[in-house]
């Protein structure tokens, strides 16, 4: 084990760094990184001989050495290029919270903080929540997270508020070499509803994004997220989401997994009763780029409905990864579930993974999956060439409609729109 | 405008044309009418340039160009339209996103700029409402659970935008209620013009009551056997194929 570790870059300046960490005089704060410390140290970043991570090796990271970068000069167009213009913005630079690239004002019923910041001013307000919706058992990327995250952002919807714009959290990487180790808390209220979106992008080329959502759901409260992954092409990202969901709550999540050389991405949602969960995702892959997506649906009481449905574009030597658990409990009768995974593999070097787990605890339910890896029908590009459309645009007409079909289904048309945007870049067809 | 000349066409090795010669004249329409097995769909998927057939003699000339010589979608801008016998759904690419893409190609081909936005509308529309279609259709995917009708519709309604010099109608008629047949056969019949030629593939007499041919080729066993006015399409009806079959035209 030692020696496994010992050369774990991350283990050796960790101590160097702990004083540097927001909350260092809390007990239970200290108490949470003590115990995702030890759970890290045992066996450090997840590796291909655990099942969850059959797929996806990251021990390599162990000897990278990414290190925290503070807030640096961000070429202000570029960032803005990444903007929603109308939403409300959280702007997180190398991880830290940079209240003045932020647009917060207007804000009505929320309360949007860094969580450097709370852990300084108000942490009574942060204990007992942190940690809530994920523990650092999960695995060793949540310890990490657990032991390591600098700051981030909290966001708590009051009881009954419905926010008339979207919160988007811009995530920006700007220093080489950086990690960006960010905890979020997002909060809503009973019977509110939110929509939120994060985007994750970096200006440099080599950096370390490990990010960990924690999102809890009042009674009958709605929240729609969606996680825009436009990393560099070297980046290593590694974003988890993690709910909980009250009864009657509606969480419906959108992962767009455009970017990043290696990344992954955990949705995890607990449903209580009659609670409804859509996770829609799109993942696209060339080169050599790796990502891993896993998500994980846990019907916990009756009258539980889920509807899951991710697609898949891998070109080149790329290699995608798609497990979809879903886990109905003995006690979650009436849970109505579906999930579906369809795969484009437009190379043949490229490959995918697909793995969909149904575990499902009693019998008065109603479950299904399925699961698809093909190519490009030759008919459709024929028929789109007796059109006049040469093979090439044909295509990347056809392809770029497979994955438009997850972007067709976000609602919020300026979001809509930038995705739209950059699955043309992917797939270059004559102008719409 | 189209010279085929002693035409012989192999899938796998095995033999499906076997000297087939035909000229068509700009204007004209022609008809081939033939059993099943005759070689009528490999003819167009041939002309078409459908991949999987192998041309081992002669020759098919098209306005003065080697047919055979150009990609698919070069014979398409170059004014050959095929209409499918089994049009192909494309779910998640909108009808009228592909007339504009196949216009623009066609457009850029010949040296013109691309379609005004609005005048391609009104072209579009005009001809929807030619082959009696809802507009809706243009917004939906291509095909995607259209009913048979409806998709041999949408192929006439392509080249009614496109107005292709030569329109390759593989089997339209099959699947065709009388009342569909006789509106893609309006549609076809207000496309035809001095310059424009058709050649139709079809296994029954019916298309030929709704669209009148100039000339009438029978082609059995990779041949045409016998050629005529549109009396011949009677006499096929009458008397089916048997009595031409292994017969020289």
């Amino acid at each position: 084990m030692m020696n496994e570790l010992s050369n774990n870059a991350y283990l050796a300046a960790y101590p160097a760094l702990a004083d540097s960490l927001p909350g260092r005089d809390l007990p239970w704060l200290q108490q949470l990184r003590n115990e995702a410390l030890q759970v890290f140290g045992q066996t450090g970043f997840p590796g291909n001989r655990e099942e969850e991570w059959r797929y996806t090796n990251l021990s390599a990271l162990g000897k990278t050495g990414f290190a925290p970068a503070a807030v640096g000069a961000v070429d202000a167009d570029w960032l803005n290029s990444y903007r929603l213009d109308n939403a409300f913005c959280v702007v997180l630079v190398n991880g830290c919270f940079a209240s003045d690239l932020s647009r917060l004002e207007g804000l009505e019923g929320v309360t949007v903080n860094g969580l450097a910041e709370i852990l300084t001013q108000n942490p009574a307000a942060l204990e007992g929540k942190l940690g809530q919706a994920v523990a650092s058992g999960e695995h060793n990327l949540v310890a990490f997270n657990n032991a390591w995250f600098g700051d981030g952002v909290t966001i708590e919807v009051a009881a009954k508020q419905v926010l008339d714009k979207p919160i988007q959290i811009l995530h920006v990487v700007t220093e080489a070499g950086a990690l960006a180790a960010t905890r979020n808390l997002i909060t809503i209220g009973d019977q509110a509803e939110a929509e939120i979106i994060e985007t994750y992008v970096g200006s440099t080329d080599s950096y370390f994004t490990a990010a960990v959502n924690e999102c809890l759901l009042g009674r009958n409260a709605g929240l729609t997220l969606t996680k825009v992954q436009l990393e560099a092409d070297k980046a290593q990202h590694f974003g988890g989401t993690y709910v909980k969901q009250a009864q009657d709550s509606r969480f419906l999540h959108h992962n767009f997994a455009l970017g990043g050389g290696l990344a992954r991405s955990d949705i995890h949602s607990d449903l209580d009763k009659a609670a409804e969960c859509s996770l829609n995702g799109l993942f696209v892959a060339g080169k050599r780029q790796h990502i891993d997506n896993h998500t994980r649906i846990k019907h916990l009481k009756p009258h539980g409905v889920s509807r899951e449905f991710y697609k898949g574009v891998l070109d080149n030597r790329a290699r995608g990864v798609f497990q979809g658990r879903v886990i109905v409990a003995e006690n979650a009768q009436r849970t109505d579930s579906e999930m579906n995974n369809r795969n484009l593999l437009l190379s043949a070097d490229a490959e995918v993974d697909t793995k969909p787990q149904l575990e499902i605890y009693n019998d008065d339910v109603k479950c299904s999956h399925g699961v698809t890896v093909g190519q490009l029908e030759e008919k459709s590009v024929f028929y789109l060439q007796s059109r006049g459309v040469d093979e090439a645009t044909a295509r990347n007409i056809l392809t770029f409609a497979f994955a438009n079909e997850m972007a067709d289904k976000v609602e919020n048309a300026e979001l809509k729109g930038l995705l739209l945007n950059e699955l043309l870049a992917r797939f270059p067809a004559m102008s719409l | 405008m189209l010279s085929i000349k002693n035409l012989h066409v192999s899938i796998n090795d095995k033999p499906i044309l076997k000297g087939l010669t035909l000229d068509i004249n700009p204007g004209e329409v022609h008809a081939i009418m033939g059993p099943n097995g005759a070689g009528k769909s490999t003819l167009s998927h041939v002309l078409s340039g459908k991949a999987g057939y192998t041309v081992t003699e002669g020759s098919v000339t098209y306005n003065g160009k080697d047919l055979l010589e150009l990609a698919p979608e070069i014979r398409a801008r170059e004014g050959v339209f095929l209409a499918f016998q089994y049009p192909v759904e494309i779910p998640g690419v909108s009808n009228i996103y592909l007339l504009k893409a196949a216009l623009n190609a066609m457009r850029k081909h010949h040296g013109l700029p691309e379609v005004d936005a609005m005048d391609f509308l009104t072209i579009v529309k005009s001809k929807v409402k030619l082959l009696q279609m809802d507009e809706k259709f243009l917004y939906r995917a291509v095909n995607e659970g259209f009913s048979g009708g409806e998709k041999k519709r949408n192929e006439i309604l392509q080249a009614a935008v496109l107005e292709p010099k030569l329109c390759i109608l593989d089997e339209t008629d099959s699947g065709l209620d009388i009342d569909a047949l006789r509106i893609v056969a309006e549609g076809v019949n207000s496309l035809r013009s001095a310059e424009r030629s058709f050649l139709m593939i079809t296994h029954y007499q019916r298309l030929l009551d709704y669209i009148k041919p100039d000339v009438v080729h029978v082609l059995a066993d990779g041949k045409i056997v016998k050629s005529g006015g549109p009396d011949l399409a009677l006499e096929l009806e009458e008397k089916g194929y048997s009595w031409l079959e292994g017969r020289a035209a």
